[in-house]
């Protein structure tokens, strides 16, 4: 039982820079054909040749769902990250080939909810464009407020005002402005959802403060994915298939194993999903969990690791794959 | 009705059957001689043509009577088939995936053209022609879910996907193993599951619904299931039971090669688009066992699993009661041979 959607080969149609951070990217399909429909806070994985380095990044949607002529993505340039996204910013050019994964939603709108409450920070803006398309097309309600850093970063706001009017709120850190998120969720109408995708620290406190505030945990919906960290380089051995493989400072382990011509599970690479569990078969040392996907419980007892954001220090880590 | 398709009925006077040719082609449920129950999921990608598998949905020569059937259980109960409010959207993705499924691999029975969202829609089998807005459910004579599923064979369930879970909140189900719509509607993938013997305790449902959250569009799945009908009846339902039960009790050694039937459910699971829900369709196929032994290696094969299936699962399925006369019937096949591995013919 593998995951086994077919990839979209594409090309880059399209590269905007929408700041002095982040570019927008549109892909169309390379034999002209039709993208299937997706739905808001759906993602795809990017496929990067990076001069011999492969690199595959998830990226939110944010195109119209129904637009099937092409998909839209953001990237938001990280000078300290792996190089996925310098890769994207610095080399991938208009009319250049790429592959992308199937869409894949982990941040669904809940279809039962009343009122879909939308709190994004920063690039965490993106899996909203596409559900407030979603959501308008089908007459429903919502209301977004949007925090980023000034105004010169405030990615798309000026067409979300234009678009979405008055259910559009924006607010700057730079002149001090915060959501006031105890009032906003005192006033809003039974049935209501809330959405959080932004900063670690922004999403805890959205589940915080609703918590406190007595709403149930169904009713409030995230979505974090983790960039793999860097680290230090260690050597993994593959039992399964019989291999010993070196993970680089700035490689995931999946993509370790990707490289040594391994098929391995994924969907979110970025901790959440849960795709990726391996079974750890030895562990001498210290795994270093960083994904949201395993219990504490099964962290302390190191027979699992989630490859995709997960690291490992010590002197022998032996895995069933 | 055309050549095509049997003209034949599934109550009363019971004139179905199978041809040579669609014998030939029964999706015999057993890979080896024995059963048990275990995470059977395999990718749903296209078979060898003629069988079952060749198309994403089978149309088979049963199309035409089975649809008549259908609207006959809906007219005498409309409860067969519930949508609630907030599935309509997964009810257009069912629309779609059926309608761009049947138009593709039988283009000669059904076709679809569309000028954006302005869908012209022609089943030639039963001899409908639609012109309909897509997304627009005024625009079609039922929601768009009861629309399609009147027009394609085998059952229907539509879950939609939140907390880590799956609710089974929409569905058309008039052909089933005695299970019931109604009485499931709101369920969580566990509790519709419930009534199951052995296999909450084996891990297989919490297997299964781990793998189902991750399902991708565009990678279906499918698993098959069986069970035990005397008679040809597609509605095997709780709410019938007074009607079809009493049957059970019937059988004789001189009816039962006519009488009883192995009944197949090929199932498939689909990632919907939009609404992210899955689609669960239920196809049903129905074999006499005098059309089953016709098949040297299926007849052998039969009797064995029939003879070693725990008690729990035979009583759960319903045949505990009849198991010996089966046995009795099918023991002449069995020579004791050795049966090759997989469903084939031989
Ligand atoms: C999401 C789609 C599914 C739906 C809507 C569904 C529905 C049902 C229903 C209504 C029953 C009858 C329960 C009763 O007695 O009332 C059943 C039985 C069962 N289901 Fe599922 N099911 C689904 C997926 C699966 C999957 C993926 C598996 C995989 C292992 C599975 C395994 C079983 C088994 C083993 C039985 C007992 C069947 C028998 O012995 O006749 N189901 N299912
Ligand atoms: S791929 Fe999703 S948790 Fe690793």
């Amino acid at each position: 039982m593998s995951v086994g959607a077919p990839k979209i080969p594409v090309v880059v149609a399209e590269v905007v820079e929408v700041n002095d951070l982040i570019k927008r990217f549109r892909f169309v399909r390379r034999d002209g054909g039709a993208m299937p429909v997706f739905s808001g806070g759906a993602h795809v994985v990017v496929e990067m040749d990076d001069h011999g380095v492969r690199r595959m990044n998830p990226y939110s949607l944010m195109s119209h769902p129904a637009d099937t002529m092409g998909y839209e993505i953001s990237v938001r340039r990280d000078e300290a990250g792996r190089g996925g996204s310098l890769y994207m910013h610095r080399h991938v050019k208009p009319g250049m080939e790429m592959v992308l994964s199937q869409p894949v939603n982990l941040f669904p709108l809940d279809a039962r909810a009343k009122k879909h409450l939308m709190i994004a920070g920063g690039i965490g803006i993106t899996p909203f464009v596409a559900q407030m398309a979603q959501v308008e097309a089908m007459g429903g309600r919502f209301e977004l407020h949007y925090s980023v850093r000034s105004p010169v970063l405030g990615a798309y706001v000026e067409h979300l005002k234009a678009h979405y009017g008055p259910r559009v709120h924006v607010y700057h850190d730079e002149h001090g402005e915060k959501i006031d998120l105890q009032t906003l969720l005192k006033s809003q109408p039974l049935g209501t959802h809330i959405y959080a995708c932004g900063p670690k620290g922004m999403i805890a406190w959205v589940h915080a403060t609703a918590k406190a505030m007595g709403w149930p945990d169904r009713a409030v919906h995230s979505e974090e994915f983790l960039a793999p960290p860097v680290g230090q380089a260690f050597e993994v051995q593959l039992a399964a298939s019989g291999k010993s493989i070196t993970v680089q400072p700035n490689q995931s382990l999946l993509e370790a194993i990707e490289a040594a011509g391994v098929e391995a599970p994924y969907l979110c690479r970025g901790g959440a999903c849960g795709q990726c569990e391996t079974n750890v078969l030895r562990c001498d040392g210290h795994i270093e969990h960083n994904d949201h996907w395993l219990t504490d419980e099964q962290k302390a007892t190191n027979t699992k690791i989630m490859p995709c954001v997960s690291r490992f220090r010590g002197t022998a880590l032996i895995l069933d794959r | 009705m055309s050549l095509d398709f049997n003209d034949e009925t599934f109550r009363g006077d019971f004139t179905f059957k199978n041809s040579a040719k669609a014998i030939k082609r029964f999706p015999f449920p057993f890979p080896e001689d024995s059963y048990m129950y275990s995470v059977n999921m395999e990718p749903h990608v296209p078979g060898p043509v003629g069988s079952v598998f060749e198309h994403m949905f089978d149309v088979d020569e049963h199309y035409v009577s089975e649809m008549r059937d259908r609207a006959q259980v809906l007219a005498d109960d409309p409860l067969r088939c519930q949508s609630l409010p907030h599935m309509e959207l997964a009810g257009w993705d069912l629309l779609e995936l059926i309608m761009e499924s049947k138009a593709r691999d039988y283009p000669h029975w059904f076709s679809l053209t569309k000028d954006g969202n302005q869908w012209h829609w022609v089943n030639r089998p039963l001899q409908i022609e639609q012109k309909f807005t897509f997304l627009d459910a005024s625009t079609l004579p039922y929601g768009p879910m009861e629309y399609i599923t009147r027009q394609t064979q085998g059952d229907f369930t539509l879950q939609d996907q939140r907390d880590d879970d799956l609710w089974i909140e929409a569905g058309m189900v008039t052909t089933q193993a005695d299970w019931s719509l109604d009485f499931d509607i709101g369920m969580s993938f566990k509790q519709w599951h419930a009534p199951v013997p052995l296999a909450h305790q084996m891990g297989i449902f919490d297997r299964a619904l781990k793998f189902l959250l991750k399902l991708q569009h565009g990678a279906p799945v499918r698993r098959f299931n069986w069970t035990m009908t005397v008679d040809p009846l597609l509605d095997t339902s709780p709410e019938n039971y007074p009607k079809w039960g009493p049957g059970k009790t019937t059988m004789t050694p001189q009816t039962i090669g006519h009488r009883q039937h192995l009944r197949v459910e090929l199932q498939t699971l689909h990632r919907l688009p939009r609404s992210n829900a899955i689609a669960f369709p239920i196809r049903c196929y129905l074999i006499r066992f005098e059309e089953l032994v016709t098949v040297p290696k299926w007849a052998r094969r039969l009797h064995r699993v029939v003879r070693d299936i725990p008690d729990e699962l035979a009583t759960y399925k319903g045949f505990l009661r009849n198991k010996p006369l089966m046995l009795e019937y099918l023991a002449p096949f069995d020579d004791g041979q050795p049966t090759s591995p997989g469903f084939a013919p031989e």
